[in-house]
């Protein structure tokens, strides 16, 4: 049993926490909380130059063609340096869904922009409160264009394009939802920016007019491919929030071993140790699901639905119970905007909604167990 | 990443595979196939005695504490060969329970600190399961305080006379050898003055009673000892260097690696789907629903964060502490499922007759057995000390007595 990384992804993680140590500083991420710019240009350039945007696209389309669990990688340490670009959304989201059900020209024409930096995409999925659900989708498709209202849209105000799922039928199946690919600067797309709990990773309003848009992949297919790029963004998302965790455990850590309390450090009181001990274990539970989730995807195994959802609820509960216990071992200071601690604790909270909220997929894991079961 | 096997890898598994399909004890098969929860009951027969022979045919056939060097009963197998082993004796390995101690704590021990002539003689029968031993550690003035224990041991001539109790010894009453830790200086800090022995749990003095747990079962004792004769060639390590030895003895943790701790969540997964309450299924209630997934992905962590620790055997490594946080999460997840499966049955949740739905009464059985997996083999909070000083490196807590003579520490609260 080899139920671990290869000694080339392990030093591609070493590559890219170095990289990111330098490039992407908490001071760097500042920048964008304060809202002086709405994501990292210059840090966004230099992944691509690394060829991290791209490790899982294959060559012909401009990518470095490694795979999924290079990109797991990558997404480990995009988390644990909070770093404020939308690699999320293009990475795991738009450029998954091009992967999954795109024609080759589709593909040649935005994959090779994603690698390189030039395009950011995203996935234009939600419409209001909810979850996921074929029902809440109203935006409608007609005659190859697109009209109605998507919020919220992850990095929708930076995106050169997105995939929407679109209304094209009304028998109340799923087979009424489809896909389409939607060239942003185009025109008859109105991008908003909505404020939200973590400024780092923004949210958008898009308003389709009459926009023109391609179909991705067959018309009534849109759901079927969603579910799969879900589960695929959710492992991907999940290597994030482990990142994140192990930070967030690594500041409390470290803060609890140099604040003196009652002429002590305050990590040999138990009550700290004790928060500090679960923490571990919920980042250790998290990364081994996780662990679970990458094989299943970059083997595409049929365990993957499974997989991923465990990958997510345990990555999504593990980032909230890091995050805020970080802000507990420090005490008041961990409760101010100067130290690091808030901003882990808002991606924490806003990465357990981004596909869909911890419910959601609590949901999903139970439906897919039983299915498991009966099989 | 995958889930093979490395071809030498395979080639014992299927050697293995082959010697327990001709050996095993088919018989218990299906007994030992239903959820136990870690209690392994069998029907008509003492799990020793089906255990014993079981563990015969093992060494009879080289399989019995195969991890050990042949000349002490084993057959020089690697870690990973052992973990192998473990996952295709599968359903057979409950009948080794009573051995484990034996061949995780103290075989390992006096391997490290016994003569050759002991050890040859000695190990060859605690593999074979010829003889059972038990590990008496704990005292009732010592339990997660070990090194607080006061069970006197005093030379004499050659021997060592002892006297005082240990408690919650797993296995005294079936036992034949035990693992000793006394006290033989009590004027100097608490550490120092330990000593480390095996004796015949047959000697003139050893008094074994059955403790009556808080769930109604007797499956540990105390353990009494009345000047108890026991020859120095006897004790395992220098006089005073007890604690070192009873290091080794608690660091023998590879033994976990590969045994799955029970959680409950298997269980607790089916009564789920077939309870039927008023408002329909229980597993379609979403309150319910929260609860399992929460579970299901404690489990799924527990049992993957396993088998990274075999991919560390498999490539040779030491595994890291991950292990560490199994006992940590199970323990607390029974209790809480055994809390959740009975509020699930409403008013008659409390109920235990064999003819109640709901299992016979199996999560009623794992509320009351359940605080003890918590307690035994290290506390929920001495686990947490041991992540947070060994895994995190924190600093360790202020010990008060660590420097003061044994007999000046305090020994009432108020």
């Amino acid at each position: 049993m080899n139920f671990d990384f290869s000694d080339e992804q392990k030093q591609m993680r070493d590559e890219a926490r170095k990289f990111l140590a330098e490039k992407c500083p908490p001071k760097a991420v500042r920048e964008v909380l304060d809202g002086k710019a709405p994501y990292d240009k210059a840090l966004w350039q230099g992944l691509a130059e690394m060829g991290f945007l791209g490790v899982a696209i294959p060559e012909a389309f401009g990518g470095a063609g490694a795979g999924h669990l290079e990109l797991c990688v990558i997404a480990e340490e995009m988390g644990r340096a909070n770093a404020p670009v939308p690699f999320s959304s293009t990475v795991y989201l738009a450029a998954e869904a091009l992967l999954l059900a795109g024609t080759d020209a589709q593909k040649q024409k935005w994959l090779p922009k994603i690698a390189s930096g030039e395009a950011i995409g995203t996935l234009a999925l939600f419409e209001g409160k909810g979850n996921p659900s074929p029902k809440a989708i109203k935006l409608q498709a007609s005659g190859g264009t697109l009209t109605g209202v998507k919020k919220p849209v992850p990095d929708g105000a930076i995106a050169d394009f997105a995939v929407v799922a679109a209304r094209t039928g009304s028998t109340g199946r799923d087979a009424d939802i489809s896909l389409f690919l939607v060239d942003l600067k185009a025109g008859g797309v109105e991008a908003k920016s909505l404020t939200n709990v973590d400024p780092t990773r923004g949210q958008a309003e898009l308003t389709f007019k009459n926009a023109k848009a391609e179909p991705l992949g067959a018309a009534g297919d849109g759901w079927s491919i969603l579910t799969q790029v879900l589960d695929r963004a959710a492992v991907l998302l999940a290597f994030e929030q482990v990142g994140g965790s192990d930070r967030a455990l690594e500041m409390g850590r470290d803060y609890a071993l140099d604040r003196i309390a009652f002429g002590r450090p305050i990590g040999s009181f138990q009550a700290v140790k004790h928060i500090l001990a679960d923490m571990y274990v919920s980042a250790t539970l998290a990364r081994s699901n996780c662990y679970y989730g990458a094989w299943a995807l970059s083997t595409n195994a049929s365990e993957l639905p499974e997989a991923a959802a465990a990958a997510r609820i345990s990555a999504t509960q593990a980032f909230q119970h890091c995050s805020k216990n970080n802000i507990q071992v420090h005490g008041g200071m961990g409760f101010t905007w100067e130290f690091d601690c808030h901003m882990y604790y808002r991606r924490a909270n806003t990465t357990a909604l981004t596909l869909g909220s911890l419910s959601y997929w609590e949901d999903q894991l139970i439906d897919r167990m039983r299915k498991k079961n009966a099989a | 990443m995958n889930f093979d096997d490395t071809p030498q890898e395979a080639e014992f598994r299927a050697t293995a595979r082959k010697w327990i399909e001709a050996n095993a004890p088919k018989q218990y098969e299906a007994e030992l196939s239903k959820s136990s929860l870690g209690r392994i009951r069998l029907e008509k027969e003492e799990i020793v005695d089906v255990g014993k022979a079981w563990q015969k045919k093992k060494a009879e056939g080289g399989w019995a504490c195969l991890h050990w060097p042949k000349e002490y009963g084993g057959r020089g197998a690697t870690p990973i060969e052992k973990v192998i082993w473990q996952q295709e004796e599968g359903v057979y390995g409950k009948l080794t329970q009573p051995f484990q101690i034996g061949e995780g704590m103290c075989g390992p021990t006096v391997m490290a600190f016994g003569s050759e002539e002991h050890k040859r003689h000695y190990l060859p029968k605690l593999a074979s399961g010829e003889h059972i031993w038990c590990q008496l550690f704990s005292e009732p003035a010592g339990g997660s305080d070990v090194a607080g224990l006061r069970t006197r041991a005093e030379k004499k001539g050659d021997n060592w006379i002892v006297n005082g109790q240990k408690i919650w010894t797993s296995g005294a009453h079936y036992s034949d050898y035990g693992l000793l830790i006394t006290r033989t200086d009590p004027n100097v800090p608490k550490h120092k003055g330990l000593t480390m022995f095996f004796l015949d749990m047959k000697s003139k003095g050893v008094e074994v009673r059955p403790i009556k747990q808080a769930n109604g079962m007797q499956e540990f004792n105390e353990v009494y000892f009345t000047d108890v004769v026991i020859p120095d060639h006897q004790r395992l390590g220098a006089v005073g260097d007890g604690w070192n030895v009873s290091l080794t003895t608690l660091m023998n943790e590879r033994m976990s690696i590969g045994s799955r701790l029970a959680t409950g969540f298997p269980e607790m997964f089916e009564f789920c789907s077939n309870l039927m309450t008023d408002d329909g299924l229980a597993i379609d209630d979403p309150a319910t629903r929260s609860k399992l997934a929460s579970w299901a992905v404690k489990a799924s962590g527990l049992k993957y964060t396993s088998y990274r620790a075999i991919s560390s055997l498999s490539k040779g490594e030491r595994p890291g502490p991950e292990n560490s946080i199994g006992k940590l999460v199970s323990g607390t997840m029974l209790q809480d499922i055994a809390t959740y499966a009975m509020d699930l049955q409403g008013a008659a949740g409390e109920l235990t007759g064999a003819d109640e739905q709901a299992a016979s009464g199996q999560f009623q059985q794992m509320l009351l057995s359940s605080p003890s997996m918590r307690i035994a083999g290290g506390t929920d909070e001495i686990l947490r000390n041991i992540i947070a000083e060994r895994v995190l490196g924190l600093p360790g807590d202020i010990r008060v007595d660590k420097d003061v003579p044994f007999n000046k520490i305090p020994t009432k609260g108020r």
